[in-house]
């Protein structure tokens, strides 16, 4: 927040509650373990080494959907398994966020048929849609940024204080 | 408390058995626990509902279809070239097998031959593919029984795996790279170099993993007498891969049934004898060393063979090149037809198997005589291999479960289709 140099050696910083709770929020979001079909493996690889999504403070995967806060639909959701995304969305605790991770979860892909949800928004508020059949793990990684930045300009009560510009 | 208390109440501690047993003696009572679809250890959306006698596991039913995706079904309405996207998607752990059971079965359909080029080049991708398939086998086996180097090793390789597929065709998993007929597009020329350096390293690395495994008592003792299968059992179930080959019975189809020009390349078929977790992991292993061999073979042969087509000369199969479009009015007649109607086989019937990484991947195509399949049918080894899984599973831990999940090596994509 570059606040250090501003509040000197007294010890004190003075910042406004929402940034320093939407700071907080971006910073250490814990999202769930939960992969669906390919884009799981994609998601995989960007927890790597290579790719290595902890420089971002995102490499803890919770198993349980009470401790995650931010879901990645990683892969395509079919009709039987639509109830039970819900469902792990119901149980995760305010505040939470979803990633539609890849063009089934987005939109349905390929697969305009009987077997899969033409884009998993059907079921959940989405926040971020990453594009691609996988989507490499450097677009997830920036989809993840882009939410950070949403986050960041959140207002307390969960509204957005103004409108994210994509760079 | 001082050090002797505490080595008295280490003592003190019982063994897991000597809970269990006493536990177990007269038991009748049984509790029914419901696994996944949402569970860190099921590989994907496999949902088991698990019988249980205590911590031990009486029975398990697999409940699958949480990942149906109506594949087949949408390759109906699919002319025969657009079907090669969607295999790409079943087993999304070995895409380039999938293409190549697929592609093999519509060639067989249409009686149609491919360069020499084509075929050596199929090879040497799909044996990088099982390489890639079993790295990250590897990398979530160990996982699961809380070893998480071999992961981040593994994927580190794999990663350079899915670069060479990056380079052949642009996409680094979902590669649709085989074509009826032969490849999407010429190897590239930076091709040779890069599989040469991956070749060079990976023996090296397979003896890193093994060092981290093969004698960590930790891994023994999650993985040895667990799961054991016997080789009769096993076909009986219709067990394939390196599940059937850890039973001691030597069924690889790429020696067995060959395809490809597979019996032209030397390999060993890598077998064990007891059929448990830790077998299967030795299999696998082995079965990565013989990859590589495979794979140096026909890097070897593509310099003896040099620059040549990569496709069919066939045009009613494969689309003409661009530079011949724009002076010829055939081949611009051939294009159009090609990517309007497509081509269409005889009425008959064809199957084409192959070894995937995961055991027997059988395509089975029906034609009409029209411009798309009127069925076609995946014998998918991570299907029927998952029903053996409640016969290993019985007798023991729930938390062998989880071992055993990952040594079957499941892909739910292929699974549920």
């Amino acid at each position: 927040m570059g606040i250090e140099q501003k509040a000197g050696d007294m010890g004190i910083v003075t910042a406004s509650l929402e940034q320093v709770v939407n700071w907080s929020r971006s910073n250490a979001m814990w999202p769930l373990l939960f992969g669906l079909a390919c884009c799981a493996i994609e998601m995989m690889g960007a927890q790597s080494a290579n790719y290595d999504l902890s420089r971002f403070g995102m490499e803890i995967n919770r198993a349980s959907p009470r401790q995650a806060d931010l879901m990645i639909v990683a892969g395509r959701v079919s009709r039987k398994m639509a109830p039970v995304v819900r469902r792990l969305y119901d149980q995760m605790a305010d505040p939470k966020w979803v990633i539609a991770m890849g063009d089934c979860a987005a939109c349905g892909g390929v697969f305009n048929n009987y077997a899969i949800v033409q884009g998993v928004d059907e079921i959940v508020p989405v926040d971020v849609y990453v594009a691609g059949c996988p989507p490499r793990p450097e677009a997830l990684i920036d989809g993840i940024i882009h939410l950070h930045e949403k986050v960041r300009r959140m207002r307390l009560d969960g509204t957005l204080r103004e409108p994210v510009h994509l760079s | 408390m001082t050090v002797t208390e505490t080595r008295a109440r280490n003592l003190s501690i019982p063994a897991p058995s000597q809970i269990t047993r006493p536990a177990l003696e007269g038991a009748k009572e049984t509790m029914v626990l419901n696994m996944g679809p949402h569970h860190p250890s099921t590989h994907g959306v496999l949902r088991l509902v698990v019988e249980l006698d205590g911590e031990t596991v009486v029975d398990t039913a697999p409940d699958i279809g949480y990942l149906h995706t109506g594949i087949e079904k949408t390759m109906e309405s699919k002319t025969y070239q657009k079907a090669v996207v969607l295999t790409d998607r079943t087993d999304y752990l070995a895409p380039l097998s999938n293409n190549l059971s697929y592609v093999l079965a519509v060639e067989k359909l249409l009686g149609c031959e491919i360069p020499e080029r084509a075929t050596v080049a199929r090879v040497l991708l799909v044996e990088l593919q099982r390489i890639a398939s079993h790295l990250v086998w590897l990398g979530t086996h160990a996982l699961d029984l809380a070893a998480m180097s071999v992961f981040l090793y593994g994927f580190r390789e794999r990663e350079q795996i899915l670069d060479i597929f990056e380079l052949v065709s642009g996409a680094r998993m979902m590669t649709s790279y085989f074509r009826v007929g032969g490849l999407a597009y010429d190897l590239p020329a930076e091709f040779d170099a890069a599989v040469e350096a991956f070749l060079q390293i990976m023996p090296g690395r397979i003896d890193e993993y093994e060092a981290l495994l093969t004698d960590n008592p930790l891994w023994i003792e999650r993985t040895q007498g667990i799961g054991a299968i016997d080789s009769d059992a096993a076909i009986a179930l219709g067990l394939t891969g390196p599940g059937l080959r850890a039973t001691g019975v030597a069924w690889d189809l790429r020696k067995t049934m060959p395809y490809c020009g597979y019996e032209t390349y030397s390999f060993a078929i890598p077998t064990a004898t007891h059929g448990d977790i830790y077998d299967r992991y030795l299999v696998r292993m082995a079965e990565m060393r013989e990859s590589v061999s495979i794979c140096r073979q026909a890097l070897q042969r593509l310099r003896d063979i040099g620059p040549g087509p990569y496709m069919t000369p066939d045009r009613k199969i494969a689309p003409p090149p661009k530079s011949e479009i724009t002076h010829s009015m055939e081949a611009l007649i051939h294009h159009f037809k090609l990517w309007t109607e497509g081509f269409k086989p005889p009425r008959g019937d064809a199957l084409a198997a192959v070894e995937s990484p995961r055991g027997e991947l059988a395509t089975y195509i029906v034609s009409d005589g029209s411009a798309k399949p009127y069925r076609v049918h995946f014998r998918a080894p991570s299907f029927v291999n998952l029903q053996s899984l409640p016969h290993m599973a019985r007798g023991h831990l729930v938390a062998d479960l989880v071992a055993l999940i990952a040594s079957l090596d499941p892909v739910l994509g292929e699974v549920d289709r």
